[in-house]
C-alpha cells in the first residue's frame, strides 16, 4: 500500500509539472502572437474618457518611501472621488521595479488588457526601459487639457525624458533637482563646483560620501562630476556607444581616486541609497550630502531628523534636473481613469498645492506664466522653509545625459572600486 | 481524506516551485520573450562571471551559509549543556520566544544603530568617556568580510535553534542520561555533550539546514550590515533583477540559480563537516575523556547565549527609544525631547495593513498547520510512505524570492486569477509550509509510538488516537510551529507586493515603502508593529499549553 | 458469558528472512502463557504482533484468533487485545479519571458512579482529578491495570509489566495485577525476562 502510495503520489506531482509546463508553453505562444498589438485609440475626446473613468479603480504605484508624498497622494484620491468619481488607490512601492516586475509578468503571461496597475510614477531609465519594451500605453499625455499649463513648446524637458523623446507616452507631474545640503554649524563654506568638492575634501576629510552606484541617487553624482569634469560633456546626449567611453570618463576615475581617500571610511564602503546617505548626517556622521528632492533636507528639518542649521544649494555651474512623469501601462485595466488622475495632478490646483512646503515643498512642473492671472499670483506667492533652496538656486539646470550612460558608468565604477 | 494531503502538500509545493524554476532556468539561458529574447545562449552567464567582483560576492555567500549555522549551533549547545535552571538560564529561555518575533530587517536595522561609530553605544560613552564630541570614523558595519552581517545572523539565528532545540529536549529525557554520564564520572557539560547532544542533533537537522540556506542567501540583513563593494551574491541579484535595464533580468536569472548552486554547495560542506565531526566525537567519546574543558565549554556557552540575547534585546530597546525620539543629535546619549509625532504620523492607516496582515497570517499559517499535521499523521497510519520529496519544502527558501515570484506572478496571471488576498494567503502558504513541516516533522515523528499503542489497544480508533492523544500531547510544539509560520507570513514583502499587485497593504508592505526612504525614527516604528503581531503568536503559543496544562506537571515540563 | 480464549496458530515473526519466534498455541481465560527470553530475542514483537502494531521491517505468518474469530487482519483498536507495558504510561494530559473514562467503551452508562466504584476497590478513592504526575509508582501502576480491566479486553498482553518498579511494590502489584487478570478469566500472554514473573504466573512458560 505505502509503495503505491507514493507513486501515485509522484505520478501525480509529475503530471503537476507537466501541466505547469503546457501552460507556460501555451501562455509563451500567446504572448509571441499578442505583443505588438497595444497602442489603442489615443483619448482625443476628453469627454468621453470623463464618461469612461466614471466608477473606475485606479491603481496608482508609486514609490511610498516618504510621508508627505503619501498624504499628498491621500488628498489627490480625495478631490478625484469628489470631481471625477474616480477611486485613486495609492500603491506603495518601496521600488519602481516592482511595478515594472509585475507588468513583464503580465506580459509573459499574455494578459493584454486586464493589468492590475494603471499608472506608475517613473522617469528617465525606467521610462526608457519599459518604452523600449513595448510596456507602455500611448500616446495619450498631449490630449490631456492640462497639458496646456506645461509650455512645452517652450519648455523642451516636458517633451524629453533624459534625452528620449516622450512622445506622448507620459505625462510629466514634478520637477526633480539634484541639491546639495549642509550643516552649517560643521561647514563654514560648501563646495560650490565639483572641482572645488575635492578641495574642501581635503578640508573635511570624512566629511561626505555619496550612495554606492548603481543606486540612482550614486549614479547621479557620478553624472553631474562627469559633466562637470570632462571637456566632452555634449557627449553624454548621444547614446554612450557613440563616442570613446574611456575618454570621455578618464577625467571622472582620475577624480575619483583622488576624492575617495578623502570620504567617509576613507571610501572603502558606501551607503546603500539616498536615505541611508542622509541618515549619516542626521548621526552627524557626514556634514554634507545631496538629494533629488529640493524639499528632501525642509522635510528632514520639520521631522527633526536633520539639525535646523541645515541649508540646501545647487553648484555654481547647475545641478542635474528632470522631471517625474506619469505612465500607464500597455494592459491598464483602467486607462481612462489613469488619465483623469494625471490631468488632476498637473491642474494649477494640484501643482499649487505640491508646491506648497506646508504639503509637498516640491517644484511645479508648470509654466506659471501661461496660467491665468489668479493661479499665477498664488503660484508665485508660495513660501519657502528656510532649508530649501532659492528659487534662483534651482534655476540652474543641467540636463540629464542620454540614459544609456547610466549602465555603462555603474559598470565602469563597479569594475574600478568593488574589488577591496 | 488524508491520503490526498500529502498530494496536495506536494502539489501546492511543486506547482510554485517548479513553476518558479523554469521562470528563472529558462531566462538564465537567454529565453525571456516579454523583454524581446527568445533565443537560447549562454550569454547571461558570461555576463553574469564577468561581473565585477562576482567571485567574492558568491565565496561571501557560501561563507556566510556555513559560518553561520556552525557558531550558532555552537553556541546553542553549549548554553544547553550547561543549562542549570539558574534565574539567568530561565530569563534567556523566556526571551527566546519574543526575540524571534522581531523581522530579520528590523533586527539587523537595530543593531546597526547599537554598534554603529554613531550608534547608540558611542553615544553612551561619549563624549564624558570616549572624548568624541562627532562620531569616530571607524570602519564597523558593513565591513568587506561580512564579520557584521555574520554575527548580526548569528545573534538572530541562536533563538531560532535555540527554540527548535528546546521543543524537542523533552522527548529525550535529558535528564536521566545526563545523571546516567556523571554517575560515571563525567562531568555534567560533558556527560550532556556525549550523552544529549549525539541525540538532539538529528532533531534540529531540518532547521539546521535552513539556517544554511537563509544565511547564504539573505538579503535584508546583506543589505543593512553586510558589505556593499562587492556585495552578497543575494543582494546583488536583486540589484540585478530591480534593474531598469530589463535585460539584466536574463543575467540575474543566470545569478539566481548560481544562488541556488551556492546554497546547495553551503548543504554539502556541511554534510561533510557532519561526517568529519561525528567521527571526532566518536574518538573523543572513545577515549573517555570526563573531566577536561568542562569549565571553558561551560562558560564559552553561557557567554555566547547572554552577548546574542543582549543584543538583541538591546536591538529592541534601541528601536523603541528611536520610535519615540525627538531630535537626537551626537553625542547625546539620548533624545533631547520624545515625541508620539513617528506613531501619529504613520499609524493613521493602520487599520487596514493590520487586518490584512492578520487574516493572511492567520490563513496561511492554518492551512500550512493542517496540511502538514494531515501528511506527517498519515505518513504514521501508512508507515514508510515519508514525504519523500522533501528538497521541495528547501526549494521556497533556496531559490531568491524576486526570481522565483517572478515566475509564480506569471502562473497565477496564465490562469487569469485576479490579484487579490485569496492569491497572497496562498503565495504565503509557500513559504509558510517548510518551515511549519520542518519546525513540527520530526517531533511527530519521534512521538513514542507506544502512546499510541496504549490508546488504541484501549479501543480508540486512529482519528480518536489524534485527536485526544497526539494532537494534545504536541501541542506545544504544533502551537510553537504555528507561531513560527505566523511569523514568516507576516515578514513576507514581494510576494505579498507582487502577488496582490499592491492592492493588499500590510504591515510589512507598509514599513518595507516608508522604510526605503524614511527616517530612522519612522523605520522603527514599523519595525516595532511588524514585531508585535508574531510576539502576540509566540506568547500564545507560550500561554496556551502552560494555562491548559497548569495542572498537568508532566505536561509543564514539556512546554 | 463464555470463555475467552487465544489462540496463535502458526505463528512465525521473521526478521530479514531469519526466524525468531514460532509458535502455536492456546491461551485459555485465566491462563498465563509466559514468553521468557533475552532482550533482542523478538518477545516484544510477539505482542506488538497480536496487539496489530507490527513494525514493518517484521513479517508475520501464520493466524491470530481471539475466542473462535480470526483477528490479525482486524485494525488494533477492534481487537480486543489489551496492552499493559512496564511503564504505566498514563496519558499526561488527562487526569486520573480521564485516563479511566478514555479506556471506557463509548455505549457505557453510568461512567461516573462506575469509575468511583473502581478507584475504590482498588483503594485509589478521591483521585480521580489528580494529575498522574504526582502519582506514586504503585499507585499509577494500579491506574494502569485498571485503565487496562476498564477497556474490556478479551485478552491481554503483558510487556514486562513489573520490571521498573521497587522489589517490595512489585510482588505487591504483581499479585494485584494477576489476581484481577484471573477474576476477569482473561487469557494472558506475559513477556519478561524475570523468572520470578514466570514462576508467580503459574502458567505454561515458552523460552526462547
Amino acid at each position: 500500500m505505502p509503495v503505491i502510495c507514493i507513486l501515485t503520489y509522484l505520478t501525480r506531482v509529475a503530471s503537476a509539472a507537466r501541466q505547469h509546463l503546457a501552460v507556460l508553453a501555451g501562455a509563451v505562444l500567446t504572448l509571441a502572437v499578442a505583443a505588438p498589438a497595444l497602442a489603442a485609440s489615443a483619448p482625443k475626446d476628453w469627454s468621453q474618457v470623463l464618461q469612461q473613468a466614471q466608477g473606475q479603480t485606479v491603481y496608482f504605484n508609486a514609490w511610498g518611501g516618504e510621508a508627505r508624498t503619501n498624504a499628498y497622494i491621500n488628498w489627490a484620491a480625495e478631490q478625484l472621488a469628489r470631481e471625477y468619481g474616480v477611486t485613486l488607490q495609492h500603491v506603495k512601492l518601496s521600488d519602481t521595479s516592482e511595478a515594472v516586475s509585475r507588468v513583464l509578468a503580465e506580459r509573459q503571461a499574455g494578459n493584454a488588457d486586464n493589468g492590475a496597475i494603471d499608472l506608475i510614477w517613473l522617469n528617465g531609465e525606467n521610462f526608457a526601459g519599459m518604452q523600449s519594451n513595448d510596456l507602455l500605453f500611448g500616446p495619450w499625455a498631449e490630449y490631456l487639457p492640462n497639458f496646456q499649463w506645461v509650455d512645452a513648446d517652450n519648455n523642451p524637458d516636458m517633451r524629453q525624458d533624459f534625452t528620449v523623446a516622450v512622445n506622448g507616452y507620459e505625462s510629466p507631474w514634478l520637477r526633480a533637482h539634484l541639491v546639495f545640503f549642509y550643516d552649517t554649524m560643521l561647514i563654514e563654506q560648501p563646495p560650490g563646483t565639483i572641482p572645488e568638492l575635492l578641495t574642501w575634501a581635503r578640508k573635511y576629510p570624512g566629511e561626505f560620501t555619496y550612495p554606492r552606484p548603481p543606486d540612482f541617487l550614486g549614479t547621479t553624482f557620478l553624472k553631474q562630476s562627469l559633466m562637470e569634469l570632462t571637456v566632452y560633456s555634449s557627449a553624454l546626449y548621444s547614446p554612450v556607444g557613440d563616442s570613446h567611453f574611456d575618454t570621455v570618463t578618464e577625467p571622472l576615475w582620475r577624480y575619483l581616486d583622488q576624492l575617495h581617500p578623502l570620504l567617509l571610511r576613507r571610501g572603502r564602503t558606501f551607503p546603500a541609497s539616498g536615505a541611508g546617505m542622509r541618515r549619516l548626517m542626521s548621526d552627524g556622521e557626514t556634514a554634507l550630502a545631496f538629494s533629488f528632492s529640493p524639499s528632501e533636507a525642509p522635510i528632514a528639518v520639520t521631522n527633526g531628523e536633520l539639525p535646523e542649521t541645515v541649508r540646501s544649494y545647487t553648484l555654481h555651474g547647475g545641478t542635474l534636473a528632470n522631471v517625474s512623469f506619469l505612465a500607464i501601462p500597455f494592459n491598464a485595466a483602467n486607462k481612462a481613469g489613469a488619465m483623469v488622475v494625471a490631468n488632476f495632478l498637473l491642474s494649477p490646483e494640484a501643482q499649487h498645492r505640491a508646491q506648497d512646503p506646508d504639503f509637498l515643498g516640491g517644484t511645479s512642473v508648470l509654466a506659471v506664466n501661461s496660467l491665468s492671472s489668479e493661479w499665477q499670483q498664488r503660484m508665485r506667492q508660495t513660501r519657502r522653509h528656510p532649508a530649501a533652496p532659492s528659487p534662483d538656486d534651482l534655476d540652474r539646470r543641467l540636463a540629464e545625459p542620454h540614459p544609456s550612460w547610466i549602465p555603462a558608468l555603474e559598470q565602469a565604477w563597479l569594475k574600478r572600486y568593488s574589488q577591496p | 481524506m488524508l491520503r490526498t494531503a500529502p498530494v496536495v502538500l506536494g502539489i501546492l509545493m511543486a506547482g510554485p516551485v517548479v513553476l518558479g524554476l523554469l521562470l528563472v532556468i529558462l531566462p538564465a539561458f537567454g529565453y525571456l520573450p516579454a523583454v524581446g529574447r527568445d533565443e537560447f545562449s549562454t550569454l547571461p552567464w558570461r555576463e553574469l562571471f564577468s561581473a565585477p567582483g562576482i567571485q567574492q560576492s558568491a565565496l561571501l555567500s557560501l561563507v556566510s551559509g556555513l559560518v553561520t549555522p556552525i557558531i550558532a549551533l555552537t553556541i546553542v549547545m553549549l548554553f544547553l549543556a550547561g543549562i542549570s535552571g539558574s534565574k539567568l538560564d530561565r530569563l534567556i529561555r523566556r526571551l527566546v520566544s519574543p526575540l524571534l518575533a522581531i523581522p530579520h530587517a528590523a533586527a539587523a536595522f537595530g543593531l546597526a544603530f547599537l554598534i554603529a561609530p554613531s550608534g547608540f553605544l558611542a553615544r553612551l560613552v561619549s563624549p564624558a568617556l570616549s572624548g568624541w564630541q562627532r562620531p569616530p570614523d571607524l570602519f564597523i558595519i558593513n565591513d568587506p568580510l561580512g564579520l557584521t552581517m555574520m554575527a548580526g545572523l548569528v545573534t538572530k539565528e541562536i533563538p531560532f535553534l535555540l527554540l527548535m532545540a528546546l521543543a524537542a529536549l523533552p522527548q529525550l529525557d535529558p535528564g536521566r542520561r545526563v545523571m546516567m554520564a556523571r554517575s560515571l564520572g563525567y562531568r555534567p557539560v560533558l556527560a550532556w555533550l556525549f550523552t544529549v547532544a549525539p541525540a538532539l542533533y538529528p532533531m534540529i537537522r531540518l532547521p539546521l539546514f535552513a539556517v544554511i540556506a537563509f544565511a547564504s542567501s539573505v538579503v535584508d540583513v546583506a543589505i543593512i550590515l553586510g558589505p556593499g563593494l562587492p556585495a552578497t551574491l543575494s543582494v546583488r541579484i536583486l540589484g540585478w533583477f530591480s534593474d531598469p535595464d530589463l535585460s539584466l533580468r536574463l543575467m540575474a536569472s543566470a545569478g539566481a540559480i548560481l544562488q541556488v548552486i551556492i546554497s546547495l554547495t553551503a548543504v554539502a560542506c556541511w554534510l561533510v563537516l557532519e561526517k568529519m565531526v561525528g567521527r571526532i566525537w566518536r574518538y573523543w567519546t572513545a577515549r573517555g575523556q570526563r573531566r577536561q574543558f568542562n569549565g571553558a565549554l561551560l562558560i564559552s556557552g553561557r557567554v555566547g547565549i547572554t552577548v546574542a540575547v543582549m543584543l538583541l534585546s538591546a536591538s529592541v530597546v534601541v528601536l523603541t527609544i528611536n520610535a519615540f525620539a525627538g531630535p537626537w543629535r551626537f553625542p547625546a546619549s539620548l533624545p533631547a525631547s520624545w515625541t508620539w509625532q513617528h506613531w501619529v504620523s504613520t499609524t493613521s492607516t493602520l487599520a487596514t495593513p493590520v487586518a490584512n496582515t492578520l487574516l493572511i497570517s492567520l490563513t496561511s499559517t492554518a492551512i500550512a498547520l493542517v496540511l502538514v499535521l494531515a501528511t506527517l499523521e498519515n505518513e504514521q497510519r501508512h508507515g514508510s510512505s515519508r514525504f519523500t520529496a522533501l528538497w521541495l519544502l528547501y526549494m521556497p527558501m533556496l531559490v531568491p524570492q524576486v526570481a522565483f515570484i517572478f515566475g509564480l506572478v506569471v502562473f497565477t496571471e496564465t490562469m487569469t486569477w485576479q490579484p487579490g488576498i485569496w492569491l497572497v494567503i496562498l503565495g504565503h502558504c509557500v513559504f509558510v509550509i517548510p518551515y511549519v513541516f520542518l519546525t513540527l516533522s520530526e517531533t511527530y515523528r519521534r512521538l513514542d509510538p507506544r502512546w499510541v499503542h496504549m490508546a488504541r489497544s484501549l479501543g480508540a480508533s486512529p482519528n480518536r488516537v489524534f485527536w485526544r492523544i497526539r494532537l494534545p500531547i504536541l501541542l506545544g510544539t504544533a502551537l510553537t510551529a504555528s507561531a513560527i509560520g505566523m511569523a514568516v507570513s507576516v515578514g513576507q514583502f514581494l510576494p505579498t507586493q507582487l502577488l496582490g499587485a499592491g492592492r493588499v497593504p500590510t504591515v510589512t508592505t507598509e514599513a518595507v515603502a516608508l522604510a526605503s526612504g524614511g527616517s530612522r525614527n519612522v523605520i522603527a516604528v514599523w519595525a516595532l508593529l511588524q514585531s508585535l503581531i508574531p510576539a502576540a503568536g509566540f506568547i500564545l503559543a507560550l500561554a496556551i499549553p502552560r494555562l491548559l496544562w497548569r495542572k498537568r506537571r508532566a505536561m509543564q515540563e514539556s512546554a | 458469558m463464555s470463555e475467552h480464549y487465544l489462540e496463535l496458530r502458526d505463528l512465525k515473526l521473521t526478521l530479514a528472512g531469519r526466524t525468531l519466534i514460532h509458535v502455536n498455541t492456546v491461551v485459555r481465560g485465566g491462563e498465563v502463557l509466559t514468553v521468557m527470553g533475552p532482550s533482542g530475542s523478538g518477545k516484544s514483537t510477539l505482542l506488538a504482533a497480536i496487539a496489530g502494531f507490527l513494525p514493518a521491517a517484521f513479517t508475520m505468518q501464520g493466524e491470530v484468533w481471539l475466542d473462535g474469530t480470526r483477528i490479525d487482519p482486524v485494525p488494533a483498536e477492534q481487537r480486543g487485545v489489551g496492552l499493559l507495558f512496564q511503564d504505566p504510561l498514563l496519558f499526561p494530559h488527562m487526569s486520573v479519571g480521564g485516563n479511566l473514562r478514555f479506556a471506557m467503551p463509548s455505549g457505557e452508562q453510568d461512567k461516573t458512579a462506575r469509575l468511583k466504584a473502581q478507584l475504590d476497590e482498588m483503594n485509589l478513592g478521591g483521585f480521580s482529578d489528580r494529575d498522574p504526575a504526582t502519582l506514586s509508582g504503585g499507585q499509577k501502576a494500579r491506574v494502569a491495570l485498571l485503565r487496562l480491566l476498564l477497556s474490556q479486553p478479551r485478552a491481554v498482553l503483558l510487556d514486562e509489566p513489573f520490571s521498573k518498579l521497587d522489589t517490595h511494590l512489585r510482588n505487591d502489584i504483581r499479585r494485584q495485577v494477576f489476581t484481577r487478570l484471573t477474576q476477569a478469566a482473561l487469557p494472558c500472554l506475559l513477556v519478561t525476562h524475570d523468572a520470578e514473573d514466570a514462576a508467580a504466573a503459574g502458567g505454561q512458560v515458552i523460552e526462547l
